[in-house]
């Protein structure tokens, strides 16, 4: 388990003030978890993941890992990193390339306080080297691997010392598509098999949403959402995670009013009043932004029937683009223009009216603002 | 601009296909010249070797002589191991203080650390000469101010250091050259992804378990590289060994052939012999070093994404590490500096006290100055200089363009032509060029054009190296373009080509300014009176015992190239120069 309070980190610059990378992170990571800090460039991932390590000195704050602490202001505890005993693999992969694939793996053991004996080192070395599928390339110089086998390397020398925490600093970055697909599901798989506690930095949603059981959100140093992922793709907590995670229709409007048996509220909008939902308690009158995202805007050509419980609409096909398994619709309705993923076999030509329906539980209502500062507590 | 181009192009007739032949020409002479220049001198000098020395009317005859003399003689081999001991040592040094600096600069948080880069450029533009004068003055047994505080301090007639030894030489050489083992050191150590040693960290590696099994893993093929490039410096050293190991018997190769020229008759087959050997040592460096600097490559990974440079906190070792850098800063600037100030304000040399101070006098600067071959050799050094400078840069800048740009067949030669300089030694440059010019007639010898001529050979390689630098970044297409818009293979040379790898010329020029105002060991062998240069006439001021003249001319001298080092940075922020 991984409990991260408070965390700040800063880095002086040498001019101008410092500059603040981590503000106020908190979070806590169950032991097992695959915990993923996901967010565009510069929001402070890879500051956070360094200030787990220890490579980088917070501020302030506390980390705590299986009970132990690492870092406390408050008790003034910084545990030196290579005191933490957490496997970190780096963005470059770090291979030394004076050693060979089997020293690189077996540094973390050589360098033990209490060291195993020659035999010992080699059979856990090999043991982790078959794990990642690099057992036959042992005694070959270390830069002559491929990417995804230096990127393999790193993961099995973070392995090797049986660490607490796993830290992965975008390991598939570096990585061709393909590769990185098929090096997802082996990731995937190392941790669930050994029921490592995981965090992962990356800015690739889609990659974040395929490994995590829990994703943090991040921007400009701070959290902004924790959930799973399928919370955070289908609640964000704000404009920004909605907007960062998928593709998602924007509509501004009011609220009209609460309705207490269906626990929805009602939004007067552009495209006329819809049904929503919302975590937050919305007051009547207060500006609200709602998300959709595209394929839960379905499209029909005949009428649809009646149904106090669907979102209705209607607009005009203004563009289509086919993509094999699905169809992008632009459709127009009023001044909006709405994303529509739909089925392919939906073939309604550009310049038709078209029938809109929504599910309420899918019409998310946001703060209106993009409201970072207020969700920093979260 | 096409217009313009195009305008310009129609009336001469110039079609395309006849761009190659109106640049060969050009070309042509570039490379004849660098031939010349770099390979003329090397087959004369072994031409020479082989020959028994003119006396008179009676003319050279071939003979095997100066080898058996030079080789077969029981002098050579304590030669080669003085020779081998020297430069070990000045390198081992060198290498050590300033891979400490490196490391200090680079991964510590020591104080007025920032200090370390500019000081370190100050010896590499103090001449030579002048760095071990001032240390004569600061550490001879007689006249040295350590031995003579250490006398009065303790009331004894014993020395406490003496610099005429091989360990003085070694301690001088040593000192002076550590700031180019620091620049080396610090290149490699910049080179170095933190993340490869962060990495040994997160696997449970103390700090010193890192550094030697990591970071040292990962620099010793740089520590192996500089190593063979100081060890080359050292053996072709020739003030260090001149000044303070001749008076007490300790030769080397340099200072064996500048004997060997310099006595009655002069031996000029012999120090041809020591030559080829000095050659021989030095080439061998190089070649090794190259392999080890191809083999090396592969280590220099340095990651793209996340490169963070890696401070560590030393803690109270910082003030240790500082109190390294202030007595460093004192010896190889502060006390040189000083003791030749002090002298400089004499009447005669005295050691400092409060009777001498009374009487500072600035008489030595106006009587130096009053010396009419001051005035001309300092003409004539700044006159070498800038022409060879730019001469130098113009001729490699063309080079690296048909190296890189071009695919006449053979050009890799060119490459090694013009580089092939470096392998040797200042002093056997000198000898090679008297030898060619004179055996070849035509009254170059004993004009300034034979100093240009050594001038230009011996930093062609320097301008090779800040020419291919930026010749790689400039991408081909950046020419293709202006032929496209009609430009002329010398247009776009001029307008393209020029403008573009104006930063490396720039930085290349300053170079070869600086060091050619250095220049004492090719010099010393080809001028006559009339054509000295600064670092000349120090020498002979020195030879005379004028002391106090010397310290005065040392001074000024230091000062304009203080003041020429200051212009010339203004000067490079302007045109953005990066170093190579
Ligand atoms: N050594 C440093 N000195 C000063 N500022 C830094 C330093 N390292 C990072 N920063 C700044 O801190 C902020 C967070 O950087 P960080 O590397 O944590 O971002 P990141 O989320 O990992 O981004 P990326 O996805 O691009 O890797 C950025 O604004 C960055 O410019
Ligand atoms: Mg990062």
């Amino acid at each position: 388990m991984l409990s991260v309070k408070g965390l700040n980190t800063e880095y002086k610059t040498q001019k101008g003030p410092a500059v603040q990378a981590a503000r106020n992170v908190a979070f806590e990571a169950p032991k097992g978890v695959f915990f993923t800090l996901l967010g565009p460039s510069g929001c402070g991932k890879t500051t956070t993941l360094r200030s787990i390590a220890g490579l980088e000195r917070p501020t302030s704050g506390e980390i705590e890992a299986n009970g132990r602490v690492v870092y406390s202001s408050a008790q003034g505890v910084f545990v030196p990193p290579n005191k933490r005993n957490f496997g970190m693999v780096f963005q470059s992969y770090a291979i030394w390339p004076h050693m060979t694939v089997f020293a690189n793996a077996a540094f973390p053991l050589e360098v033990r306080k209490n060291r195993l004996n020659k035999s010992q080192i080699a059979e856990k070395v090999m043991k982790v080297l078959h794990a990642v599928g690099l057992d036959h390339l042992a005694e070959r110089d270390a830069t002559r691997l491929s990417g995804g086998q230096q990127q393999r390397l790193a993961l099995a020398r973070a392995l090797v010392m049986e660490p607490e925490i796993l830290l992965l600093d975008e390991p598939l970055s570096n990585l061709d598509a393909k590769l990185r697909e098929k090096m997802r599901f082996e990731l995937k798989r190392i941790q669930r098999e050994l029921g490592l506690t995981t965090i992962y930095v990356t800015h690739d949603q889609g990659e974040a949403l395929a490994l995590s059981h829990e994703i943090a959100v991040m921007s400009e140093g701070r959290i902004v959402q924790i959930g799973s992922p399928r919370t955070i793709y289908e609640r964000p907590a704000n404009r920004f995670v909605a907007d960062f995670i998928g593709t998602t229709n924007f509509i501004d409007g009011t609220v009209l009013g609460h309705d207490d048996a269906t626990k929805l509220y009602r939004v007067r909008t552009p495209i006329g009043d819809l049904l929503v939902t919302s975590d937050a308690p919305l007051a009547g009158g207060a500006p609200v932004t709602l998300s959709i995202r595209p394929e839960d805007v379905e499209l029909t050509e005949d009428a649809a029937p009646e149904d106090r419980l669907i979102n209705l609409s209607s607009g005009m096909v203004d563009a289509k683009v086919f993509l094999g398994d699905i169809v992008d619709f632009q459709v127009k309705v009023g001044d909006v223009m709405l994303l529509s993923r739909a089925h392919p076999s939906l073939r309604t030509p550009v310049g038709d009216k078209i029938n809109i329906r929504m599910d309420p539980l899918k019409c998310v209502a946001l703060p209106a603002e993009p409201a970072v500062a207020a969700q920093a507590a979260a | 601009m096409a217009m313009e181009a195009a305008a310009t192009r129609n009336p001469t007739g110039d079609r395309p296909e006849s761009a190659y032949d109106a640049r060969a020409p050009l070309l042509g002479v570039v490379v004849a010249a660098i031939a010349w220049l770099a390979l003329a001198p090397l087959g004369f000098l072994i031409w020479q070797s082989f020959m028994t020395p003119r006396v008179g009317s009676r003319p050279a005859r071939f003979t095997l002589g100066n080898f058996v003399e030079a080789y077969a003689s029981p002098d050579t081999l304590p030669l080669l191991i003085n020779s081998l001991e020297f430069a070990a040592g000045a390198s081992v040094l060198a290498l050590v203080v300033g891979a400490l600096l490196a490391w200090i600069h680079e991964r510590t948080n020591t104080p007025f650390k920032s200090m370390i880069y500019a000081l370190s450029v100050v010896p590499l533009v103090i001449p030579g000469i002048l760095f071990v004068v001032a240390w004569i003055m600061l550490a001879s047994p007689k006249i040295g101010l350590f031995n003579l505080a250490f006398q009065r301090t303790f009331d004894t007639d014993a020395t406490l250091v003496d610099i005429y030894s091989l360990g003085g030489m070694i301690f001088v050489d040593g000192l002076h050259y550590s700031p180019i083992a620091f620049l080396l050191m610090t290149a490699a150590f910049r080179a170095m992804d933190p993340s490869l040693e962060e990495a040994a960290m997160m696997s449970g590696a103390s700090t010193t378990g890192v550094a030697r099994r990591v970071t040292f893993g990962l620099a010793w093929p740089a520590v192996a590289a500089s190593f063979l490039i100081l060890f080359i410096r050292a053996i072709e050293s020739f003030e260090t060994p001149a000044l303070l190991g001749l008076p007490v018997g300790i030769e080397v190769f340099t200072s064996a052939i500048y004997d060997a020229i310099h006595r009655y008759p002069s031996n000029i087959g012999l120090a041809a012999a020591y030559a080829l050997l000095l050659l021989a040592l030095t080439g061998g460096g190089i070649w090794w070093q190259s392999r080890i600097a191809s083999r090396g490559g592969r280590y220099a990974t340095v990651g793209g994404k996340g490169f963070r440079p890696r401070v560590m906190d030393i803690g109270g070792w910082r003030w240790a590490t500082g109190g390294f850098f202030v007595v460093y800063a004192l010896l190889v600037v502060g006390l040189p500096f000083l003791v030749l100030l002090w002298s400089s304000l004499q009447k005669f040399y005295s050691v400092p006290s409060w009777a001498a101070l009374k009487n500072i006098t600035p008489k030595a600067y106006a009587t130096v100055l009053a010396y009419p071959n001051v005035a001309t050799a300092a003409w004539n050094s700044a006159l070498l200089a800038i022409e060879g400078a730019t001469i130098v840069m113009l001729l490699t800048a063309v080079a690296c363009w048909i190296i890189h740009r071009t695919k006449i067949p053979g050009r890799w030669l060119l490459d090694g032509v013009a580089s092939a300089p470096l392998v040797i030694p200042g002093l056997v440059m000198g000898l090679a060029i008297m030898v060619s010019y004179l055996s070849l007639g035509g009254g170059v010898y004993g004009t300034i054009w034979i100093m240009l001529i050594a001038y230009v050979t011996r930093f062609l390689p320097y301008g090779m190296r800040y020419n291919t630098t930026s010749m790689i970044q400039l991408h081909p297409e950046l020419e293709e373009s202006a032929a496209m818009s009609g430009a002329s293979w010398a247009q776009s040379f001029r307008r393209i080509v020029l403008p573009l790898l104006k930063p490396g010329l720039v930085a290349g020029w300053i170079y070869i300014v600086i060091v050619s105002v250095r220049e004492l060991s090719s010099s010393i062998l080809l001028y006559s009176p009339g054509t000295e240069v600064i670092s000349v006439v120090i020498w002979e001021l020195w030879q005379n015992g004028q002391y106090v003249e010397l310290s005065a001319l040392g001074v000024m001298l230091i000062a304009a190239l203080f003041v020429f080092v200051m212009a010339a940075q203004a000067l490079s922020r302007r045109f953005g120069v990066r170093e190579p």
